[in-house]
């Protein structure tokens, strides 16, 4: 079936250049070349930082992310600690991985969500969705939020696991462990979900390494990094798990990682939950002495890194902060370049940026720069595509 | 050999001064006319990873950290350089040799101004094309 | 004018409109729809084009990427729109209100009829703030 041009959405000029994130050129059904415009998140966060002092720092840094709320904090606090060498009390340690893994497992849960709908999975999506419920249950119940927990604190967590919430949580991730083999099994061993995304959006273990790519992305292309292991924090050298690794660098290898992490997370809360020690949550920090200092964490798309230099004031002088996403969505350019464009709507979302990146995607006519599809389009012809495997492979629709 | 004595092997005299902050952060300051060769040898060929590039604004120059990370011990090497000339800030970009480095040089072109000679794309990365020129939200307002 | 605005009132069609959004509060709308909350029963759906919403859901602050986008999305809406602001951020700026970036709130580029504030706001709230409307929408002669 040949793929006749879209009606473009709107009264656009044809030649107005729409801001949009991602912007597809192609010939016929390949996509040839990409334009990734950034900045639409772009709230100066970082010149912001130098106008609040360290405490409020954290607050700020949380709404960097929604999904990926604790791992900002979490690098930033990380970061004044190295550099007023602060020593955390133990029992924040173990509550802080505690706090950043069931992060994990909830942005996955999400990403799995979003690519089932992406492929035309909706049953996928709900479910995904649905067991994600009784996580952040959980971090309402720690915490007092659905997102933005506003834990980590400079020396220390903000508030401290009770003993009474512990076993809810336990059960939580008892019920969980079903799901995640539901998941896999559903994911992992249907051949038309193999066929629909393996060997598309291929990144081989030497574009990751030039393109300095990370976390699931970066693992997924063979490439054995993992912040918590590497230069461990928190407790997560108290506890033992496995980094996930595949070596095809296509989607398929993405979802795996991510879905292998999911068991991976849960053990680890679960160890936490075993071995954490009673005791203070909180050091008790007064002042920052001048000096810089880094820190990274392992956020569920890959490492967050930040910098901070004090000059012994009460407010940092200056915040460096780098997402995952800013390496990894560039990468787009060798991953999405070549494949056709059914595929380019899930080869986008396979290194997890923000939902609201996936949303604004155009795609134009390499020839006549004229716009021809919209994001939702993408999606829908990605749904398509997985409709027509199906059939060609003798499934129901 | 540990990486750092390889780095120490490495880039030799380049390095004009050397700091151990903690156990896996190490800063190093160099002349910015040698980072092209620095990066070369850091990420090429004893396999270090850019995490990032932080620009600052400081009272003697403008200031470029690059954070090369050696994922296998977890190490962080930091290398340094500062450029004095805040008029006219160039230095050698880092692109042609890993396309990483795109991204990170543009955010600091159009937050701090600096010129990064030979990059394939310096343009608007976050703010929008019609920010006005020489307007760079993290330059600092000194008191002379 | 006023029998169109109470007839969609019956179904609405949602346009998600994110301006600098963190995404929490983009995801919390999505979790409305998940079979948790599940609007769907209420002929509350998500549309991919503006032109087919009877209410634009705003997030985030405007920045200047993001504020001629809104205004353009606003004007391509067939009116009556209806213009929700959830969260904080879309409310008041919250802390970002100082950013280099941030030229104006959200009412300033568009007029807002409901705010829902939050950071992000549960799901619950969300309901509740888009029925509150509804409600509005229907008192009116």
């Amino acid at each position: 079936m040949s793929h006749k041009v879209v009606i473009p959405i709107g009264p656009y000029h044809p030649l107005q250049e729409e801001p949009e994130f991602f912007r597809l050129y192609v010939e016929g059904e390949k996509v040839v070349d990409i334009d990734i415009v950034i900045g639409y998140n772009h709230r100066g966060i970082e010149e912001l930082s130098e106008h609040k002092h360290f405490d409020q720092v954290t607050f700020l840094v949380e709404r960097i992310c929604g999904i990926c709320s604790t791992s900002h904090p979490f690098a930033y606090v990380n970061a004044v600690e190295d550099l007023a060498k602060i020593q955390v009390p133990e029992r924040a340690l173990y509550i802080r991985t505690i706090i950043a893994e069931m992060e994990r497992i909830h942005s996955h849960l999400l990403w799995l969500g979003l690519a089932g709908h992406f492929i035309g999975y909706n049953t996928v999506w709900m479910w995904a969705w649905r067991y994600r419920e009784p996580v952040l249950d959980c971090f309402e119940m720690i915490t007092g939020n659905r997102n933005h927990y506003a834990m980590m604190k400079i020396g220390g967590v903000r508030r401290n696991i009770k003993d009474e919430d512990i076993p809810i949580l336990r059960k939580t991730l008892d019920d969980l462990v079903p799901a995640v083999k539901m998941f896999e099994g559903a994911v992992v061993d249907d051949p038309v979900i193999r066929a629909r995304l393996k060997g598309i959006g291929i990144l081989t273990k030497q574009q990751a390494i030039d393109w300095c790519v990370l976390g699931p992305t970066a693992r997924a292309s063979g490439l054995n990094i993992d912040v918590r292991r590497d230069d461990p924090y928190g407790a997560y050298d108290r506890v033992s798990w496995n980094v996930i690794v595949q070596a095809e660098g296509d989607i398929f290898a993405k979802t795996v990682v991510r879905i292998l992490e999911l068991y991976e997370s849960i053990s680890i809360i679960q160890q936490c939950l075993e071995k954490m020690p009673k005791g203070e949550i909180d050091a008790n920090v007064k002042d920052i002495p001048p000096g810089e200092g880094i820190g990274h964490v392992e956020a569920p798309r890959g490492e967050c890194f930040h910098y901070v230099r004090s000059d012994g004031t009460n407010r940092p002088i200056r915040h460096k902060i780098r997402a995952p996403s800013f390496m990894n969505v560039a990468s787009n350019k060798i991953a999405a370049v070549g494949g056709t464009i059914s595929d380019a709507a899930i080869t986008l979302a396979a290194v997890d940026p923000c939902y609201c990146c996936t949303e604004r995607v155009i795609v134009l006519d390499k020839a006549t720069h004229k716009k021809i599809l919209n994001g939702w389009d993408l999606i829908k012809l990605s749904q398509e595509k997985t409709e027509q495997l199906k059939k060609s492979k003798g499934f129901p629709a | 050999m540990s990486i750092v004595d390889k780095i120490k092997e490495g880039l030799g005299d380049k390095i004009i001064d050397w700091y151990q902050h903690a156990s896996r952060r190490i800063y190093i300051s160099i002349k910015p006319s040698d980072i092209k060769e620095v990066a070369q040898i850091l990420f090429r060929d004893l396999g270090l990873r850019l995490a990032t590039a932080s620009g600052q604004d400081t009272p003697v120059g403008l200031e470029i950290l690059y954070h090369f990370s050696f994922d296998k011990t977890g190490e962080i090497v930091s290398v340094r350089v500062i450029i004095k000339d805040k008029k006219k800030p160039e230095i050698d970009s880092l692109a042609p040799l890993f396309p990483a480095a795109e991204w990170i040089e543009r955010e600091m072109w159009e937050m701090l101004g600096i010129k990064f000679i030979g990059h394939p794309n310096l343009k608007h990365l976050l703010l929008i094309d019609e920010w006005p020129q020489e307007q760079y939200p993290l330059r600092h307002q000194h008191e002379s | 004018m006023d029998l169109k605005l109470k007839a969609l009132t019956k179904s609405l069609w949602v346009f998600h409109a994110a301006c600098s959004p963190c995404n929490n509060c983009d995801i919390e709308i999505l979790d409305v729809l998940t079979p948790r909350h599940d609007v769907e029963r209420f002929g509350i759906v998500l549309v991919g084009s503006v032109r087919h919403a009877d209410v634009l859901l705003v997030t985030g602050i405007p920045n200047y990427k993001t504020k001629e986008r809104l205004k353009r999305l606003y004007a391509q809406a067939p009116q009556p729109c209806l213009v929700v602001a959830i969260g904080s951020c879309a409310c008041g700026r919250n802390m970002f209100k100082d950013s280099y970036n941030s030229p104006c709130a959200v009412d300033e580029v568009v007029p807002v009829s409901a705010y829902i504030p939050g950071c992000p706001p549960k799901p619950e709230a969300i309901i509740a703030g888009v029925v509150k409307l509804i409600q509005k929408v229907q008192e009116k002669k």
